[in-house]
């Protein structure tokens, strides 16, 4: 595996997995409380429909010029990285709360408990289950076409999605629990360090720059983006009180 | 319509436009270097990290 698959493979892998856990939780909390065979219909429902993005607009990206394709998905990733980054930069400097799976849990779980009971398929149960996970994994499906589009491998970015998706849930019916201790905002740091690199990269690309070195620039720029974005965090840190964990 | 239009900016935008505002000008910026023949890479390392900084010190 070549050093940019094995970037593809990791950035698409975390931001999958942090992506899972969320919907997760959401999912374990409606089918738990309520009814997990509408919960798990939902699941499937938005699976399917995700998937059929991915094998519609897969192959259509192939065709569009590569110079083209860098520009825009490099201007996309770049946005959707930064904010990651921004968001993670907050969160480790105490300015925003943290993300906190077990007071989701016990949120969606109250308003599962407080909705109405439904006979047969239970649509509450459903929609809440389908829309977490069409939710979240929209920025996965756009995440794995773009990784995988720019560097025509888009199986790759699925298998790795897949895999992800995979750990999370072996793991969440292991500990029978939402994934709280899961390092959330760490691997919330990395996925965004490493689409605002490739974000930069791909889009500096597609305008029309070279980068010295071609992709050998990539650890360097990821390198400078992590060190600027720790620099931040001590920077926004002075004197700040910790806030505490909070449910979104 | 509305509701969806919403929802894709959410998506796309997020929390913070000025983000993606930068973001895009910083493209433009290295596009116009690029374009007069000079080397452009060297735009989009700092500019990006002026604009995150500029937006988590808000």
């Amino acid at each position: 595996m070549s050093a940019p698959e094995v970037s593809l493979a990791i950035s698409v892998f975390l931001a999958t997995a942090v992506e899972a856990v969320e919907a997760f939780t959401i999912v374990l909390a409606v089918g738990s409380t309520r009814d997990w065979s509408s919960a798990l219909l939902g699941v499937g429902v938005a699976t399917l429909v995700l998937a059929c993005l991915v094998a519609a607009l897969g192959p259509a990206l192939t065709v569009i010029p590569i110079g083209v394709l860098r520009l825009v998905v490099g201007g996309l990733l770049l946005i959707f990285g930064l904010q990651w980054l921004r968001k993670a930069i907050l969160r480790a400097a105490g300015a925003k709360a943290l993300h906190d799976e077990a007071a989701i849990y016990q949120r969606e779980a109250a308003a599962a408990r407080d909705a109405a009971p439904a006979g047969g398929v239970d649509a509450y149960s459903f929609a809440i289950s389908f829309k977490a996970v069409l939710l979240e994994g929209l920025e996965v499906a756009f995440i794995v076409l773009t990784f995988g589009a720019n560097q025509d491998d888009i199986p790759l970015a699925a298998l790795a999605a897949g895999v992800a998706i995979l750990a999370v849930v072996l793991a969440g019916l292991a500990a029978r629990a939402p994934l709280a201790r899961v390092p959330e905002n760490s691997m919330k740091f990395a996925v965004g360090v490493l689409l605002t690199t490739f974000g930069i990269f791909w889009g500096a690309e597609g305008a029309g720059a070279s980068w010295p070195g071609g992709e050998a620039a990539l650890p360097v720029l990821a390198l400078l983006i992590l060190g600027a974005a720790w620099l931040m965090v001590r920077d926004l840190r002075g004197g700040r009180p910790r806030l505490a964990a909070a449910p979104s | 319509m509305r509701a969806a239009a919403l929802g894709v900016w959410e998506f796309v935008v997020g929390d913070d436009w000025r983000l993606a505002l930068g973001a895009v000008a910083m493209l433009g910026a290295t596009a116009l270097v690029a374009a007069v023949g000079l080397p452009a890479w060297w735009v989009g390392p700092p500019a990006t990290i002026s604009i995150l900084y500029w937006s988590v010190r808000r």
